[in-house]
């Protein structure tokens, strides 16, 4: 771990850092319509890595085939490896143990129909820890990070799916974090959360990249600019570019379309 | 290019005249509603013709002790008829408590594979063989009963009776479950695919996911159709009389023969004297199936429309 925290503080050195997830050659097609193709990307351990692109770039299929939420749709078929510890997800043999370890935050939350106590339990529960205390902890853990804890602490009790959209977002935060994953997908989660409440996510997140490796969807350029280490630019279904944030925003590209996204040209 | 376009629709109706569309319109609006209100005439109708009918027994021989606590029905006594229904109660509430037992699993198993598990074809398929199940005539369950089971159940538990509550719990069980089938598929349906999709991608596998999720979800609809399936269970007369061994009896095991209040009524009511307290009796009994039934299923269906609501 030592030296896993001395990469954050040397985005330099990020090079010497170990893959988490390496993706070659990925190809995803809906039918006879190909959403993304082409695609060759890796993404270092305890890195956030952001993804930014217009609308149908592909950046939320690409999440989906990360941790085989493809399979839930039977038209979506996937080219291609992605490496993760040396397995080919696309090869494993318990993908309920790969989803385990990879969290999930969709842009739109879905609280489930549990209490607000079992949104959070849920994770644990399924891994078998029954103990009240135990729970009772991981709970506030979870919930005091994904800054949630102080508005709900009084009703844990009632249903999740109640919550404003916003504090739903931040339930399904909490969620994912109870999988103490060490891969966290975000898509767009700040679509529905006010812009205090993002920047208080956006630091929680900034510390939890000490413990686990981030992919961050996003459609607000600004925001890969504060959190991302490093940032891929997807455009109608292409990696136009991958490069350190700094770089990317600081105009040295090798492709103009990136600074004009970036700037506002177009998207 | 306005004026020219009105003029090949054709003549445009006046604001002040009425026409045949708004005659037909207003004529169609009632037929409607008196269809609709049909419904409602027919059963306050039916409630107030079997309540007359059973009025003279309730106002002169009806004991409320006699009635629901004798076990004696024997309403051709010459010298003193008792009406009691206990027994006949004790007959419909275990054949429907033994149905219950065999459909609720059966219903629910296959309601999860259908909504959860089956996809494309098999599923279409299995939907239609299930309503295509639940329309097979009551009587020919009842000769299955009669024909089927009985041999059946006299060799393999080596009693002397195969007419009993087994038999006619097993068929009643049979016939109640694809309704309740349909209804609980209707209730997991109901529950939205992101609530899946979220706990999937959290881990869960399909079995914990239906467990844990969806099932506390659609739990009240998965009630409203056990209820249908208890209400089916109740008013069920022809499986019945022929599966029970019609014979009036407090049970001690599932292979007595009971008898059901719908059978008695129905195997009775043709030879009774109309007007006399037997035939009253019957009706008598009448509403109490009828009110019994109608609690049950209000009940379900507030259950079931909670569901929707919400």
């Amino acid at each position: 771990m030592v030296t896993l925290v001395e990469d954050i503080a040397n985005p330099e050195s990020a090079e010497a850092s170990s893959v988490k997830l390496q993706v070659r050659n990925l190809a995803i097609r809906y039918g006879s319509t190909t959403a993304i193709s082409g695609i060759n990307l890796e993404v270092r351990e305890n890195e956030i890595f952001g993804i930014i692109g217009p609308a149908n770039a592909g950046k939320t299929s690409f999440l989906k085939t990360l941790n085989r939420m493809n399979d839930f749709s039977s038209d979506m078929s996937v080219d291609g490896d992605i490496m993760f510890e040396g397995t080919n997800i696309r090869d494993v043999r318990n993908v309920y143990a790969l989803r385990n370890r990879i969290g999930v935050v969709f842009p739109l939350p879905v609280g489930l129909p549990l209490t607000i106590y079992e949104n959070v339990a849920f994770v644990p529960r399924l891994r078998g820890i029954s103990e009240k205390a135990e729970l009772d902890v991981i709970v506030e853990r979870c919930l005091t990070r994904s800054a949630l804890w102080d508005e709900v602490k009084d009703r844990l009790d009632s249903l999740g799916s109640l919550l404003s959209g916003g504090q739903q977002q931040r339930l399904t935060i909490a969620r994912a974090l109870s999988q103490e994953p060490e891969l966290l997908m975000l898509d767009e989660f700040s679509i529905a959360v006010d812009p205090v409440t993002t920047m208080r996510i956006e630091d929680v997140l900034k510390e939890l990249k000490q413990e686990m490796t981030i992919i961050l969807v996003t459609n607000l350029v600004q925001q890969a600019r504060r959190l991302a280490d490093r940032t891929a630019f997807f455009l109608e279904g292409q990696c136009v570019e991958i490069g350190t944030t700094e770089d990317l925003f600081t105009g040295k590209v090798k492709d103009s379309r990136t600074t004009d996204y970036i700037e506002g040209r177009f998207g | 290019m306005i004026r020219s376009s009105r003029q090949s629709a054709g003549n445009l109706p006046d604001i002040n005249q009425r026409n045949a569309a708004w005659y037909i319109d207003k004529l169609v609006q009632y037929l409607v509603f008196l269809s609709g209100i049909s419904a409602i005439v027919l059963i306050v109708g039916i409630f107030i013709f079997v309540t007359i009918e059973g009025l003279g027994f309730l106002f002169e021989d009806f004991s409320f002790r006699e009635f629901f606590l004798s076990p004696w029905w024997e309403p051709t006594d010459d010298d003193e008829p008792t009406y009691g229904i206990l027994a006949l109660m004790a007959g419909t509430a275990s054949v429907t408590g033994l149905a219950m037992l065999v459909a609720i699993p059966f219903s629910l198993g296959s309601a999860i594979y259908i909504a959860e598990f089956a996809t494309g074809r098999k599923r279409e398929y299995l939907k239609i063989l299930i309503e295509l199940l639940a329309a097979i005539p009551s009587v020919v369950w009842g000769f299955i009963g009669l024909t089927i089971m009985n041999p059946l159940i006299i060799d393999i538990f080596d009693v002397p009776v195969g007419l009993n509550i087994l038999n006619a719990g097993i068929i009643l069980g049979l016939m109640a479950a694809p309704i309740m089938t349909s209804i609980s598929e209707d209730a997991l349906k109901a529950v939205p695919d992101r609530y899946r999709e979220a706990a999937e991608a959290l881990g869960g596998t399909r079995w914990q996911v239906i467990y844990k999720t969806i099932l506390p979800a659609a739990k009240n609809g998965l009630l409203g159709g056990v209820l249908l399936g208890v209400g089916r269970g109740f008013g069920e007369t022809m499986a019945v009389l022929m599966a029970t061994g019609h014979a009036i009896n407090i049970p001690g095991s599932v292979f007595d023969s009971v008898r059901a209040l719908t059978a008695t009524i129905a195997a009775e009511l043709g030879e009774t004297a109309v007007g006399s307290p037997h035939y009253q009796a019957l009706f008598t009994i009448g509403i109490f199936l009828f009110s019994i039934t109608f609690i049950i299923n209000l009940t379900a269906d507030l259950i079931v429309r909670g569901i929707r609501k919400s």
